[in-house]
């Protein structure tokens, strides 16, 4: 086990969450790589809890330059304009994350994300979509489930107070204690398509609205080309009969989906800091999870929504309807 | 989320954190990204390295340095134009008055015990001003917001008190492994390297009143040229060979117990080790090294590793060695310290010998130093959601949004499908001593308990007054102070030796205590009624207090390692800053929430509470005159 076990270093950093998930845990993710995506306020947060926490590496991809809304919510990027100018929001953020724990490698990675081959994610254990577009979400999720290497796929996204978090994990084994034993179980998950796409009418009444609601954005951002977040109030309408036409599709009622919260995400652009912190902070636990291989595995969508302040967990896929 | 109004609120508002560690980093963070502007930061606490692995504002460079003080310069980078005012001091100090209070719109705890805790709630109290409350263990954590009037008090509902054991459990039956710990810690370490004037229970044997203590007491002195190796080995064959062999004549402690076996040094460890190696006469470091260790002297790398009875052994006596030959000056005045390499050594060693004496599982040094330290176990996710949650709460409080007010319960496992669970806060409990002044009673035998007894006891302990005052009617029997006169505090030192009913004002059966905290702004009366037996086992301090009740059992143990993969069983310990379900109900509007609460960790039946697990105070606080 030599040069395998955790250095002096490491154990004495690592000291208080080893006592939380143990030393062989702690192993697997000094070996782990995490590749992310899209960076705004939430996965900010959720790149500072993972990089102390230890991952091998994080490879940032977010070519957008940084510019005021970015400084909003995301306290990687120190508010110095001579920093800054010039430099992509990855950039900023790779400087500041290294901060945080010289032992973890963080780099950054240019150009498109969906432009990239399927072999380009065989060097991750970890994809991390934030603030994606339909398309690229599903197109990365196609690509990670080709490989015969199981990469853990997450998407994450955040509007006004509310965020979504999906978990693919493909066909996953893990330990979970029961009791004083440790069981040894085993789940399947939907791909990131299955999963949006899984009729509504079956989906029960109880469900957070968000997932209804955020197809719904996510149709109109494709439709209209936009990225995340490049809405407004002026956008309603639109918005609106793409939540008439998805309801009737799917023979619901629109109260299916209620217009107030579609409002509510449309004109929340600016990400709200206690959310980040949050659904960032849900998603790392995620994330250490899968690459732990302990603990049950969120299953498969998370809703947060800090206006009722529930954080759930939501089954979503086709076992509705066999 | 909304509107001007509440950014207005936020860009106007004056925040008070107590706390700059693990929930306070993330808070500092959260709070300026979300607006706030004039914020304070108390802490007394400098930064450790354990700590960097979620305290993010840190870096190795600051270790030593103030918690609140660094935070406050790492988020102005990022926030440059706001206020943080730094403190480094304890928020217990009187600087931190109910006049203080009074300036700040809400208060927010990122406090990691119990005491603090009660002390905060007072001050706010008193100074009516909201509190938000939290705290984390692990994957666990929970937000709960206190509004004068309006919602429970911190107190209203007891919190568990520190783990504590009997003392015959420690000196004579241990069972389990904490047991052996904290004869380890607080008996053993306390003896040979602590402060000799203390009492030490280390001799008392159980249904043996007549110990030749003054015989053995010799034993643990060490004659100027005594061989360090030598006397180690006498050190181990008392501890561990004798004082088993004589516990062991009393049959009756032995009837329906397992027996423990003698150990002796010269059947697990090989005569004259000192020649092996790095023997501590041949090091040429300096006399005086606090950072030697006696792992590496004989191999041993992994703290995760179990040792086994020659092992332990092994490291037992290097580590007493080490204690002789490198920190002889230290010796008489040490105190265990769990960032004490050393100590932890010897304490991990001696715990694991007794254990296998008694057939009890050994545990590796990592988990001993978890149990000796009262480590809390902590990641950064936790404190991230966690401090999300407060500063949400916080915002409803600032906006007056009573009706919004939440508890938010951060599980491990999800509760009906719910990660993050808010429940409606409580109302005020109309039995509260603390924020409704309901009177409580006290059974007490007042011809013979002292006032000193009940000051430690009742006032300061169970009540967890700071500078407190009694008072019988008009006469003021006890205050602390720093105003008071030479002859006022020799008319008190000389009342806490008097029994009750000796007191000049004399308290009897049917008298009415007043007791205050100024500084807390809290007063209590207590009803007085004399009661001659006490239950030895069942009520080992003598009094009783009601109206002030233990929360029960079942609230809620967090603190036990559920992910630790190596799955031995690690005990509980303070668990105060882990969450407290509610188990009893008041309204609540939603559904009521399911106590998926974790297995709870064996309470011990035999549940007096004597020793406190994590301060080598004894029950007998009675230092030995000095002749």
């Amino acid at each position: 086990m030599d040069g395998e076990e955790l250095t002096e270093q490491e154990t004495a950093l690592y000291d208080r969450q080893i006592r939380v998930w143990g030393a062989n845990a702690q192993r697997r993710l000094t070996k782990s790589h995490i590749l992310v995506s899209g960076i705004k306020g939430t996965v900010a947060e959720f790149c500072k809890n993972i990089v102390l926490a230890g991952v091998g590496s994080v490879t940032l991809m977010d070519d957008s330059l940084v510019n005021e809304e970015a400084l909003n919510a995301n306290f990687l990027i120190p508010p110095d304009e001579n920093a800054y100018r010039g430099k992509t929001v990855a950039e900023i953020c790779c400087d500041s994350l290294k901060d945080f724990n010289p032992m973890v490698l963080v780099s950054v990675e240019k150009g498109d994300l969906s432009a990239r081959s399927t072999e380009f994610f065989e060097k991750f254990d970890v994809v991390v979509i934030g603030y994606g577009s339909l398309a690229t979400k599903k197109a990365v999720n196609e690509k990670c489930r080709k490989l015969s290497k199981r990469v853990a796929f997450y998407t994450v996204d955040c509007r006004d107070s509310c965020g979504e978090i999906f978990v693919d994990l493909q066909d996953y084994k893990y330990t979970k204690k029961k009791l004083e034993e440790k069981v040894e179980c085993e789940l399947n998950f939907p791909s990131f398509q299955e999963a949006v796409s899984v009729p509504w009418k079956p989906i029960p009444r109880r469900t957070a609205k968000l997932y209804f609601a955020m197809r719904v954005i996510e149709v109109f951002e494709e439709n209209e080309g936009r990225k995340h977040g490049q809405c407004s109030l002026l956008d309603l309408p639109t918005v609106l009969e793409i939540k008439k036409k998805l309801c009737e599709a799917n023979t619901v009622s629109e109260s299916h989906v209620p217009d107030s919260l579609l409002e509510r995400l449309i004109t929340g652009t600016i990400e709200f800091p206690p959310a980040c912190a949050i659904v960032g902070g849900i998603l790392a636990q995620e994330v250490i999870k899968a690459v732990s291989g302990k603990g049950e595995p969120l299953n498969n969508f998370f809703y947060y929504d800090a206006q009722d302040g529930k954080g759930v967990m939501e089954n979503i896929s086709n076992s509705f309807t066999s | 989320m909304d509107t001007q109004q509440q950014q207005s609120s936020i860009q106007g508002a004056k925040v008070l954190m107590v706390g700059a560690g693990g929930i306070g980093c993330e808070l500092l963070k959260t709070l300026a990204l979300s607006g706030f502007q004039d914020i304070h930061i108390i802490d007394m606490d400098t930064i450790e390295v354990s700590n960097l692995n979620r305290q993010f504002l840190f870096r190795r460079s600051h270790v030593g340095q103030s918690k609140a003080k660094v935070a406050r310069d790492a988020v102005l980078r990022f926030r440059p134009h706001i206020n943080i005012r730094s403190y480094h001091a304890n928020v217990k100090n009187p600087e931190f008055d109910v006049d203080f209070f009074k300036q700040f719109d809400v208060v927010l705890n990122g406090l990691d015990n119990l005491d603090a805790r009660r002390h905060v709630n007072r001050l706010c109290l008193a100074a009516d001003v909201p509190l938000v409350e939290s705290g984390t263990t692990g994957f666990l954590g929970q937000v709960t917001v206190h509004v004068k009037g309006k919602t429970e008090c911190y107190e209203c509902q007891t919190k568990p008190a520190p783990k504590t054991y009997p003392v015959c459990t420690i000196t004579s039956t241990p069972t389990k492994f904490v047991h052996c710990i904290v004869w380890a810690k607080d008996l053993l370490f306390a003896k040979l390297f602590g402060d000799k004037n203390q009492d030490n229970d280390l001799n008392v044997r159980a249904n043996n009143a007549a110990s030749s203590s003054k015989e053995t007491e010799d034993v643990f002195e060490r004659a100027e040229d005594e061989d360090i190796d030598q006397y180690g080995r006498k050190i181990y064959d008392h501890v561990f060979g004798y004082n088993i062999e004589a516990a062991l004549s009393n049959e009756e402690t032995w009837k329906n117990r397992r027996r423990p076996r003698p150990i002796y040094s010269k059947e697990v460890l090989p005569e004259c080790m000192s020649q092996q190696n790095g023997s501590t006469q041949n090091c040429s470091a300096t006399d005086d090294d606090s950072t030697v260790s006696a792992m590496p002297l004989l191999g041993l790398k992994n703290p995760q590793e179990l040792w086994g009875l020659t092992q332990n052994s092994l490291v037992f006596i290097e580590a007493l060695k080490l204690f002789f030959a490198k920190r002889k000056k230290e010796i008489g005045h040490l105190t265990f310290d769990k960032d004490d390499q050393l100590a932890v050594e010897f304490v991990t060693a001696a715990a694991n010998i007794r254990a296998e004496s008694f057939g009890i599982p050994l545990h590796s040094l990592f988990e001993a130093k978890g149990i000796a330290g009262n480590i809390v176990h902590a990641v950064a996710t936790t404190n991230a959601i966690v401090a999300g949650l407060i500063v949400i709460e916080a915002i409803k409080v600032l906006k007056k949004d009573a009706d919004k007010y939440r508890m938010t319960y951060c599980l491990e496992h999800p509760s009906r499908k719910m990660l993050l669970m808010p429940v409606e806060p409580f109302e005020p409990n109309p039995a509260c001593y603390v924020c409704s002044k309901t009177p409580l009673v006290l059974e007490i035998n007042t011809r013979k308990s002292k006032l000193r007894d009940l000051v430690d006891k009742i006032v300061t302990a169970k009540l967890g007054m700071n500078l407190p005052l009694v008072m019988h009617g008009a006469s003021l029997l006890y205050e602390v102070g720093d105003d008071l006169d030479a002859i006022m505090v020799a008319n008190y030192n000389a009342n806490l030796e008097k029994s009750l009913s000796e007191l000049p004002s004399p308290v009897i059966n049917g008298s009415i205590l007043t007791v205050e905290d100024l500084q807390q702004e809290l007063s209590c009366k207590i009803n007085v009624k004399h009661r001659e037996e006490f239950d030895e086992e069942k009520e080992p301090e003598g009094m009783v207090l009601s109206g002030w009740t233990q929360s029960p059992a079942t609230n809620g143990e967090s603190a036990s390692t559920s992910n630790n993969e190596n799955e031995k069983a690690v005990d509980v310990t303070e668990s105060s800053s882990g969450p407290e379900m509610a188990s009893k109900k008041r309204r609540l509007s939603e559904t009521q929430p399911e106590n998926d609460k974790k297995e709870t960790e064996n309470v011990e039946s035999d549940d007096d509470e004597l020793m406190e697990i994590e301060n080598p105070v004894m029950v007998s606080k009675k230092k030995k005159r000095v002749e």
